[in-house]
């Protein structure tokens, strides 16, 4: 059970938000950066290097995203402080004063008249400060409600829609209650049951606004597509696991948001919330995506509900898996961290499996290690928006 | 033990919620909305996660789940009848 007064143990960082992890992150600003950043990973232990596919001749709202997603990851408040490795000052500059409006400590090195050897060496000794610094960091004492929870769920089948995904939406309920900042997404896994998310949201502007992004992503699939999509969403996964078209799987999906959270906001993708309360971010359904992305707009811990198990994790944010699949449990069981399969056999009541996941929540931002990160599932995949120049 | 789960009595499905179902057996199923249970013979194998009709749908039918429609039946299914993607389509895209 948890109440306002619950309280768990987070580092509090420059800007007041408050973080569960205490990462020191060496961040490629292009591609052809990765060899030095991950060179600098090895070299300097407690350091993470997140190398990613792109970055170079992205342009027009494509670039804003790239640099939002860079940007949002180092800002993060599981991010004690970070290194940018990039090939030329100019943009390398760029993510390194985003980064720095936070506060926290942020190096730059750009790659062009220094080449890898001397870049590694000099951003190697950065890190190295950088790491001695953030090892003398303490956890301190921060309110329940001060934790920025995200959601999204991945390889869904439908005992995601009757046990896990409702016990996400169970607590959120209760984070909803006390303050805390929520954000859930998957615009096109909404399809089917988007009028019930449009009669959740808070006022008729952000009803409007919910209502064009839905729109807008629905032309998307209707420009591209080959097909009525299945197999792509729902995904063969979804539809091994007994889901059989987007409404069904959509209605599965918005059991994450409760019964009583009002939609108090929309989002960008990698946007920041302006403030408490549950926020729609526009965002895709692919897992790694979606949870890079909520990671980017500053969330602290992510709830995964899974039914067929998707071993989905992320370099700085906590994924948390839930399942009420029985046959996930047993096969799959090291990376389940919430099983609530006694649901689906009323062993146990949606309130009780709420309060199970809240008190996952509450160990996991006080340090506990969640299947995924002990498995070392690091997923940072960006998401693009058309092809580069 | 419950064999299968019902989101609201008004719904044409159920959802089989336990391994190694088979034609014939005598299911017994929990309504979550109304806490109720109900019994149903299933007539095909289902797999654990995938659907048994508890309503007769004809071709052509909106397969309610959720109290909400979730696509329309391509072929006519008994109750107690296996459905997925062999007989029901999304409405969308």
């Amino acid at each position: 059970m948890i109440s306002k007064d619950t309280t768990f143990l987070g580092y509090r960082r420059e800007n007041g938000r408050v973080g569960v992890r205490n990462h020191v992150i060496i961040l490629p600003v292009d591609d052809i950066s990765n060899a030095a950043a991950e060179a600098v990973g090895n070299n300097i232990k407690g350091t993470l290097a997140l190398p990613h596919p792109y970055g170079r001749l992205q342009f027009g709202a494509d670039l804003d995203l790239h640099f939002r997603t860079l940007i949002g990851t180092g800002a993060n408040p599981n991010v004690a402080a970070v290194v940018v490795i990039g090939i030329e000052e100019g943009w390398t500059k760029k993510v390194v004063d985003g980064i720095a409006k936070t506060g926290k400590p942020v190096l730059g090195y750009s790659i062009e008249l220094h080449g890898d050897h001397d870049t590694i060496m000099r951003a190697s000794r950065g890190a190295r400060e950088l790491v001695q610094w953030a090892s003398e960091k303490q956890r301190e004492t921060c309110a329940i409600a001060e934790l920025w929870v995200s959601t999204k769920c991945g390889e869904s089948d439908t005992t995601s829609g009757c046990g896990a995904n409702p016990t996400v939406g169970n607590a959120f309920d209760k984070l909803y209650g006390l303050g805390n900042t929520l954000c859930f997404g998957e615009t096109t896994e909404l399809t089917g049951g988007e009028h019930l998310v449009a009669a959740r949201c808070r006022t008729p502007e952000i009803r409007e606004r919910f209502m064009a992004m839905f729109n807008h992503y629905q032309e998307v699939v209707n420009t591209h597509k080959t097909s009525d999509l299945s197999e792509s969403q729902p995904t063969k996964g979804n539809i091994a696991g007994g889901l059989t078209t987007i409404e069904e799987k959509a209605l599965g999906n918005i059991q994450k948001i409760g019964k009583q959270c009002l939609v108090d906001g929309v989002l960008d993708k990698a946007e920041t919330p302006t403030g408490p309360g549950l926020w729609f971010m526009d965002s895709s359904s692919a897992a790694a995506e979606m949870v890079t992305l909520c990671a980017a707009s500053g969330y602290a811990v992510h709830c995964f509900p899974t039914g067929q198990g998707n071993v989905i994790g992320n370099p700085i944010l906590p994924v948390i898996k839930i399942c009420a699949n029985p046959r996930t449990v047993r096969t799959m069981s090291e990376h389940v961290d919430v099983d609530v399969s006694g649901l689906l056999q009323r062993e146990i009541n949606m309130d009780k499996a709420g309060d199970m996941l809240l008190d996952m929540i509450v160990r996991t931002a006080n340090g506990r290690h969640t299947a995924a990160e002990a498995l070392g599932h690091r997923e940072f995949v960006f998401t693009r928006l058309y092809e580069s120049a | 033990m419950i064999n299968f789960v019902v989101h609201e009595a008004g719904d044409s499905v159920g959802t089989i919620v336990v391994e190694g179902v088979k034609a014939g057996d005598s299911l017994t199923g929990w309504v979550m909305e109304e806490d109720e249970t109900l019994t149903l013979k299933t007539l095909e194998d289902i797999p654990i996660g995938h659907k048994i009709a508890i309503k007769e749908l004809p071709a052509g039918a909106t397969v309610i789940k959720y109290g909400v429609d979730i696509g329309k039946t391509i072929a006519p299914i008994k109750r107690g009848g296996y459905l997925h993607v062999h007989n029901v389509k999304t409405k969308r895209w």
